[in-house]
């Protein structure tokens, strides 16, 4: 800090060659340990408050961007239900002492009547380039995508990323049958379960389709379940 | 660096003769891995500017408690902290541009430039000096990166800051947003750096033959 004061001196205050012939001859290992184990504390110091200030916008923006995409796959349901899946059965409460973070949770939504409209299920797979993650609705009394959203994707710009850009593809899910088909532009027949997949984009188109039929299969009887079980 | 400079050329240094990325070629792989728009590679350019300045700030005013053993290692250790002080607000403040540059933030702690900069300049000059060249430098690589930034989201998405300049006829060149297209910008823009400056050498020299040795000021 001393040092300000001589900022517009002419000549360097510290005349120090560019090699060999330090200042001090041998600094002491003590000093070398203080130095390192002072200046990381007061990294971690700094670090922890920035954390500490920055931690809860993160957090809420994440939920929020949640809530937005359950919202739009459920097409804006009036409130939902947050699901857990132990030991193949769905619960509306994490069992005690289990992290909530590490279970699959899915959303159940309701009209403002409270009739179900369906359930909003996330997933990922790896896609072209990274792990494509995306979260889908789902109605299983009809056996229909009710909408899809993509949550990160790395997918090629201009190309790839159509899978959640392009409107035509991502209007296609909605009202889908499962198991989903994809099928190349020009090959469709027309049938209730065909997205058409976007050209130049196939392996990314293929995942999300992917997605959606994987988490299904294995979420599928698990849902009929507990439809039974509800009042 | 036995050189004597004014406080304006300590400023100015790097902001052109000694551009970190057009001239040093220091910094090429953010430079080119996140400058297809003209925001990414304005949050990218600032996040650097805000490490490196910080950095230099801590590196020249300890200079004289640091031991020359364990500097690099004392370098590193605050350009990080730095870093990921930046990589948080980033994400709290601007989560969508924190998102399209992924692991790049991160990815400023192994910027050579900035440690470059501690190296050769922070560790030997006064907080004030180092100030002015961080500044320098640091506006020198905005620089770089606006105009890399410009280029390929104008060619590559016929925008610029999100806002559409041409009609609907026009087609979007995709390779400018793509890798290659960051090597083909930067090689375009060295070409007309190199042969404006040439052209310059040869007027103020007349007499010296075209195509003779260009001297440059090496980093």
């Amino acid at each position: 800090m001393t040092d300000i004061g001589n900022e517009t001196a002419g000549p360097p205050t510290v005349p120090q060659p560019e090699a060999g012939a330090p200042v001090e001859p041998e600094a002491s290992s003590s000093k070398l340990l203080l130095t390192l184990s002072t200046a990381g504390a007061l990294a971690g110091l700094l670090i922890v408050i920035v954390y500490q200030a920055t931690q809860p916008t993160i957090q809420a923006y994440k939920a929020m961007k949640l809530q937005e995409a359950v919202s739009e796959v459920l097409g804006a349901p009036e409130r939902w239900d947050t699901l857990y899946v132990v030991d193949d059965r769905l619960v509306g409460e994490p069992p005690t002492g289990v992290d909530e973070g590490s279970l699959d949770t899915i959303f159940r939504g309701y009209r403002a009547d409270g009739t179900p409209v369906g359930y909003a299920i996330s997933g990922a797979e790896p896609g072209f380039q990274d792990i494509i993650e995306l979260i889908f609705g789902y109605d299983s009394r009809t056996k229909s995508v009710l909408g899809m959203k993509v949550l990160t994707s790395k997918e090629t710009p201009g190309l790839g990323d159509k899978i959640e850009k392009d409107a035509s593809f991502v209007g296609a899910f909605v009202g889908a049958e499962v198991p989903l088909l994809g099928v190349k532009t020009g090959r469709a027949t027309g049938a209730a379960n065909e997205i058409d997949m976007i050209t130049g984009a196939t392996i990314s188109s293929r995942t999300v389709i992917g997605i959606i039929n994987n988490r299904l299969e294995r979420l599928g009887p698990i849902l009929e379940t507990y439809v039974e079980e509800a009042p | 660096m036995p050189k004597k400079t004014t406080p304006g050329q300590d400023l100015r240094r790097g902001i052109w003769q000694e551009n970190p990325v057009l001239v040093q070629m220091l910094g090429l792989c953010p430079a080119l891995a996140v400058t297809n728009t003209v925001e990414n590679s304005l949050a990218m350019g600032l996040a650097t500017f805000f490490v490196l300045f910080c950095s230099s700030l801590l590196v020249s005013t300890f200079r004289r408690l640091i031991p020359q053993a364990v500097r690099i290692a004392t370098y590193i250790l605050i350009i990080a902290t730095f870093v990921t002080v930046a990589d948080m607000v980033l994400e709290a403040v601007v989560p969508e541009i924190h998102k399209a540059l992924g692991a790049f933030i991160a990815l400023i702690v192994v910027n050579c430039v900035i440690l470059g900069r501690q190296e050769a300049f922070s560790s030997k000059n006064t907080v004030g000096r180092s100030l002015l060249d961080a500044t320098g430098t640091g506006i020198g690589f905005v620089i770089a990166l606006f105009l890399l930034g410009s280029i390929r989201e104008i060619l590559g998405y016929g925008s610029f800051l999100g806002i559409p300049l041409f009609g609907d006829s026009y087609e979007p060149w995709i390779i400018f947003i793509l890798p290659p297209g960051g090597f083909l910008t930067i090689g375009f823009i060295l070409l007309a750096l190199n042969g404006w400056e040439q052209r310059k050498l040869q007027r103020t020299k007349t007499g010296t033959p075209p195509g003779g040795a260009v001297t440059r000021e090496a980093a």
